[in-house]
């Protein structure tokens, strides 16, 4: 299992578009992936789990990996958010 | 005991006309019901069975909200969907269907109660999120929720109705809006809402008569049969006896034919006997209006609420979508004008953060929240001016309070001048720059304000309100907002002259510069502009052109010296009644 924080970095937060991307992503690997924040944890492959953290710019989440491709899940999700979710 | 069927008794309310014409049919009440859940537990071998409905249910589900939004693209254009997006996709959410399939396999209880369960987790998180936009999502997970327990249960979808109707409803938000206007529906009354409510704009685009602020209809007519809406007056009539209907009937008819005789206006000016000339536009919000006001005849577009993008949407549309709604309004408008108000966001309107405030209508809102945030601010004036490149585009500036506002908006746009002179991108460099004057504090220094910008326009709802210290949609006061309050007529006066002596055109975009009974009155008191509702603008033209200016002059110097709004009112409608006898009034 591998973890590391990241931080929203786009204007919208995790709203419907950015959440979507996510779950989409993450979905095209094996690895089992969840999400923390504030002491919720959800799925990161559901969209209503991600939709639940109400994540907001600036705060911080802690993604979860484990089985299967796992570093490239992490790789590929925390690129994700280093980019802002592609958000112009 | 009586042998003969009853007759029910005819009943008559009264709310707010928000979108004209006259409906009459059978009534409709939609009601949006939580649905009525039991637990229950299953037996092993009923579990295939189980979920075999459950599937069943969940495609029914996304069939459903496929055709909803289909039609809502069809008729108000892609970009104004999104507000059906996330309920798809939390359709489509294969984790959380894992999840329920998996506890009615191990804990043997019925789809309806583990569906309920397992989506109220959630939901309930969301509905106490700080966060609004969060708890606005809260909304369309219960509604996913009750959408797929209703197809549990096998029950109809209530958008879809038999026949044409009326329909009568607490509440309806503007997807309910749209997605019952795909059946037949005569008309919309509804408990709840003002003229400038979501459900009163969308009818009005969707030109489908409306009476909101009806209080109590949805449980008055709950045994009505039938019923007569008046999206003219108001007056909402329960059980119409022949009579009544008669009377609706004729009514419609003459309206009908009235507009039909319009017709001919439309490439008429509007200008008065003796050749004063006014300028006679339309507000919009909603782009697919434009064919219409094409169609009208409009001088141009007086006032495009372009807070309207942000409708649906989830972030703030972008510096390049916005660019391309101002260029495609300049286009179809060219080369007649097209005035743009920069974001009115706040007050009953949408906000961007969520913002606690006892008191909206006197807190962030229009230019406060734009001044706050200049980099959006800066973005949407650069939009508005890379769409100016004809010539055609000018801008205005919502709820100023004092001149200070003023100077700094008008710096921000000279910044945004500079960054594309800079970037090498063209724009009109003499773009004109209006204000709105809807706060009394800006009536009171209309000529400081037209002072520093090319025109002022009044936006009557809210300076009515603050002048009078009157909130229209509070029921209990609502009928101390009067448009016809010598107070106001003064003050409008006051504005008028002020902005005309320092040599700027005066605008009005508020609802009454769209109500036939204060047109003469406007257009004495020396009004350059009239802003109209699209509907309201052959009316509006056809008393202008019967008029002299010499007369309405005389009528508003009259009307000046009045001291109630009743001697006002009386006194506009007999006139009107001498002059305009086909003319409908109230």
């Amino acid at each position: 299992m591998i973890q590391c924080e990241v931080t929203i970095k786009n204007r919208a937060g995790l709203h419907t578009r950015p959440a979507a991307l996510l779950v989409k992503l993450a979905a095209k690997y094996k690895a089992e992936f969840f999400i923390e924040k504030d002491g919720i944890e959800i799925n990161g492959k559901s969209i209503i789990g991600v939709m639940t953290l109400a994540a907001e710019q600036g705060s911080k989440l802690l993604l979860r990996f484990s089985g299967e491709g796992e570093e490239e899940a992490c790789q590929a999700l925390v690129d994700l958010f280093g980019r802002g979710f592609d958000e112009k | 005991m009586k042998t003969e069927s009853p007759h029910k008794e005819e009943t008559v309310l009264k709310g707010i006309p928000a979108s004209p014409g006259i409906a009459i049919g059978p009534v409709f009440v939609f009601l949006k019901h939580a649905p009525v859940i039991e637990e229950r537990s299953i037996l092993p071998e009923e579990v295939e069975r189980e979920l075999g409905r459950l599937e069943q249910a969940i495609t029914r589900s996304h069939k459903e909200l496929r055709k909803i939004l289909e039609f809502a693209e069809k008729k108000l254009g892609e970009d104004k969907v999104k507000i059906f997006e996330a309920q798809l996709m939390f359709l489509e959410d294969a984790v959380l269907f894992d999840a329920i399939y998996a506890r009615i396999r191990s804990e043997l209880k019925n789809p309806e109660f583990v569906v309920h369960d397992e989506i109220g987790k959630y939901h309930r998180i969301m509905l106490a999120s700080k966060d609004e936009y969060t708890r606005e999502r809260a909304n369309d997970v219960e509604d996913v929720r009750n959408r797929i327990l209703r197809n549990l249960q096998e029950q109809r979808a209530i958008s879809r109705l038999e026949g044409s109707s009326v329909i009568v409803s607490q509440n309806l938000t503007a997807p309910d809006t749209v997605i019952l206007s795909r059946n037949e529906v005569l008309g919309y009354a509804t408990d709840i809402g003002g003229i400038t409510s979501h459900t009163a704009l969308l009818s009005r685009a969707l030109k489908i008569p409306a009476v909101v602020g009806l209080k109590t209809i949805s449980h008055t007519a709950h045994d009505a049969e039938r019923m007569v809406l008046d999206g003219y007056s108001g007056v909402v009539v329960l059980n119409p006896t022949e009579e009544t209907v008669k009377r609706y009937e004729a009514k419609r008819a003459r309206y009908q034919e009235f507009e039909a005789r319009l017709t001919g206006l439309r490439d008429l000016p509007a200008e008065t006997l003796d050749h004063h000339r006014v300028e006679l536009s339309v507000n919009v919000e909603f782009e697919q209006e434009l064919e219409f006001i094409k169609l009208q005849g409009a001088d141009g577009i007086g006032l495009y609420r372009s807070e309207y993008l942000i409708v649906g949407k989830e972030i703030f549309p972008s510096e390049e979508e916005q660019f391309n709604q101002y260029k495609l309004l300049a286009e179809t408008m060219y080369p007649k004008r097209v005035i743009i108000r920069t974001f009115d966001i706040g007050g009953d309107k949408l906000m961007i953060d969520s913002v606690k405030e006892s008191n909206p209508f006197l807190g962030w809102r229009g230019i406060r929240v734009m001044l706050d945030k200049p980099d959006l601010f800066l973005e949407q004036l650069r939009a508005i001016l890379r769409a100016s490149t004809r010539k055609n585009v000018a801008l205005m500036f919502p709820m100023v309070s004092n001149l200070k506002e003023v100077r700094r908006a008008r710096k921000l746009l000279d910044e945004a001048k500079h960054q594309l002179r800079k970037e090498g991108i063209p724009y009109d460099s003499r773009i004109k720059v209006g204000v709105m004057v809807e706060v009394p504090s800006a009536a009171v220094i209309a000529e400081d304000l037209a002072e520093e910008v090319d025109f002022l326009s009044i936006g009557t709802n809210d300076l009515i309100q603050y002048l009078l210290a009157v909130d229209r949609g509070n029921d209990v006061v609502s009928n101390l907002y009067q448009e016809f309050n010598p107070a106001v007529v003064r003050f409008l006066r006051r504005i008028i002259d002020r902005g005309k002596k320092k040599g700027v055109w005066v605008g009005m975009c508020g609802e009454m510069a769209g109500d036939p009974l204060a047109t003469i009155l406007l257009l004495g008191l020396g009004l350059d502009e009239f802003s109209v509702v699209p509907n309201m603008l052959p009316e509006i033209k056809k008393i202008i052109r019967g008029v002299k200016y010499s007369e309405a002059q005389k009528i508003a110097q009259h009307v000046l010296r009045m001291k109630t709004e009743d001697e006002i009112k009386d006194h506009l409608k007999s006139m009107m009644k001498k002059k305009f006898p086909d003319i409908p009034i109230g």
